[in-house]
């Protein structure tokens, strides 16, 4: 990325929401349980392109990548994950609905 | 060649160093190769000459722990100084402003 | 699992406005969330508690941690110096936990001018000071910081004249960077409570200088 785009600096800040700590948190404990390691984390990210950062926010595309990095270190396989999202969208139209 | 002033650390890494095979003070040139996969050797730095500032430890290959291949060999560290106007030419704010960045060995070739 | 039980109208522990949070409607990530959280803790690899206990240790974290780091290498040189050749050590020192932080501290003086990026990513000092700000992460701080960092710089508010060297660091690897900033000199006999109060987040990033009181 070093040299590239030359765009204003936005410095706009926000607090993080909840399901965001979420992400952070389970990239951590999954990290620390050996499923992959940070540079895991960041092949993932980069694998996902340049597309990605346009269209995704940072936390979409850790997410995306924490997931496909549990996958491949097979935590769990892509059809429970199907079914569990599922489960998780019939609970209702919010995140806090959804979370349980 | 445009070079930067170094000067190294008195003191050692906090960190095992392993077995580096360059030092603080050495001029050296970042390899070009253009290999897909986990690369933390920025672009902008390839083929780039600076000066080790100083050894930074031995760490795993990320190269491999990428790939969660996490029992390899640990590779010497080095954060490696840079000028400006080495690394962006004529075009550059000031040319002997410098950019420091950590280079795993076997990017780094003695010049 | 715990909930988040904060008020939307008021200010999070950071300063900052909260995001907008239980009541947005479901997202395909935060479905995604949810379920891979719930399938780690169903198979034994995690457990809500862990979960929250990790958030709860990152919302403890805040710039304040690195101020006092600063405040204190400002008025006593021997842990300066100690700081300087082990920031991990000299952090604990003060009973804060890197984790698997390993801290390279670099000083401005009245010749240099230190600015932290990572290029790559978005390393950072998570554990010293918390999390990033967007801008770290962003395209543009990222590919700018390194091309032409004055400019980004007085975009910041900081003016360097040339007799000032700006030494830009990009944290590739393993290590992660702290600026100590230059003590000004009318903090002469200020205690290292006050120190710290004028030790700001971006200062040890190194797009600002200390605020003035």
């Amino acid at each position: 990325m070093g040299g590239k785009d030359a765009g204003d600096i936005d410095r706009d800040e926000h607090d993080h929401a909840i399901w965001e700590k979420r992400v952070d948190a389970l990239r951590q404990v999954a990290s620390d349980a050996g499923y992959f390691t940070v540079d895991g984390l960041r092949r993932a990210l980069e694998d996902m392109g340049e597309e990605a950062f346009e269209t995704m926010t940072y936390y979409e595309r850790w997410m995306l990548a924490t997931c496909q990095n549990l996958m491949a270190g097979g935590a769990f396989t892509t059809e429970e994950l199907n079914a569990k999202m599922e489960e998780v969208k019939a609970r209702g139209a919010t995140y806090g609905d959804a979370q349980g | 060649m445009s070079l930067p002033a170094v000067t190294p650390p008195d003191f050692p890494p906090p960190y095992p160093q392993g077995k580096p095979n360059l030092s603080p003070g050495q001029v050296v040139r970042v390899r070009s190769g253009a290999a897909p996969g986990h690369i933390r050797t920025p672009w902008y730095l390839r083929g780039k000459t600076g000066v080790i500032e100083r050894i930074c430890g031995a760490f795993g290959n990320p190269e491999e722990l990428a790939y969660n291949r996490i029992d390899g060999p640990e590779v010497p560290l080095y954060r490696v100084r840079f000028t400006m106007r080495e690394v962006w030419g004529d075009t550059t704010e000031r040319a002997q402003d410098t950019i420091d960045a950590e280079i795993f060995e076997h990017w780094l070739e003695a010049v | 699992m715990p909930h988040d039980h904060h008020d939307h109208d008021h200010m999070s522990p950071s300063g900052h406005p909260y995001r907008a949070d239980n009541d947005v409607p479901l997202s395909y990530w935060q479905t995604m969330e949810i379920a891979v959280r719930e399938l780690l803790v169903e198979k034994g690899i995690t457990t809500p508690v862990a979960v929250q206990a990790e958030i709860d240790a990152m919302d403890a974290r805040s710039p304040a941690d690195g101020a006092q780091v600063v405040a204190r290498a400002w008025t006593d040189p021997d842990y300066k110096g100690r700081l300087l050749a082990d920031g991990t050590g000299a952090m604990e020192e003060m009973g804060f936990k890197p984790d698997a932080l390993k801290l390279v501290v670099v000083e401005n003086t009245d010749t240099v001018h230190n600015m932290i990026v990572c290029t790559l990513c978005s390393c950072y000092p998570r554990t010293l000071l918390g999390l990033p700000p967007d801008w770290y992460k962003s395209r543009a701080y990222r590919s700018r910081a390194v091309r032409e960092p004055r400019k980004v710089l007085s975009e910041f508010g900081v003016d360097l004249p040339d007799s000032v060297q700006v030494r830009v660091h990009d944290s590739t690897a393993d290590m992660r960077y702290l600026v100590l900033p230059r003590r000004p000199d009318w903090t002469e006999g200020w205690s290292t409570d006050k120190l710290a109060q004028i030790v700001s987040r971006d200062s040890m990033i190194g797009v600002a200088l200390p605020s003035t009181p």
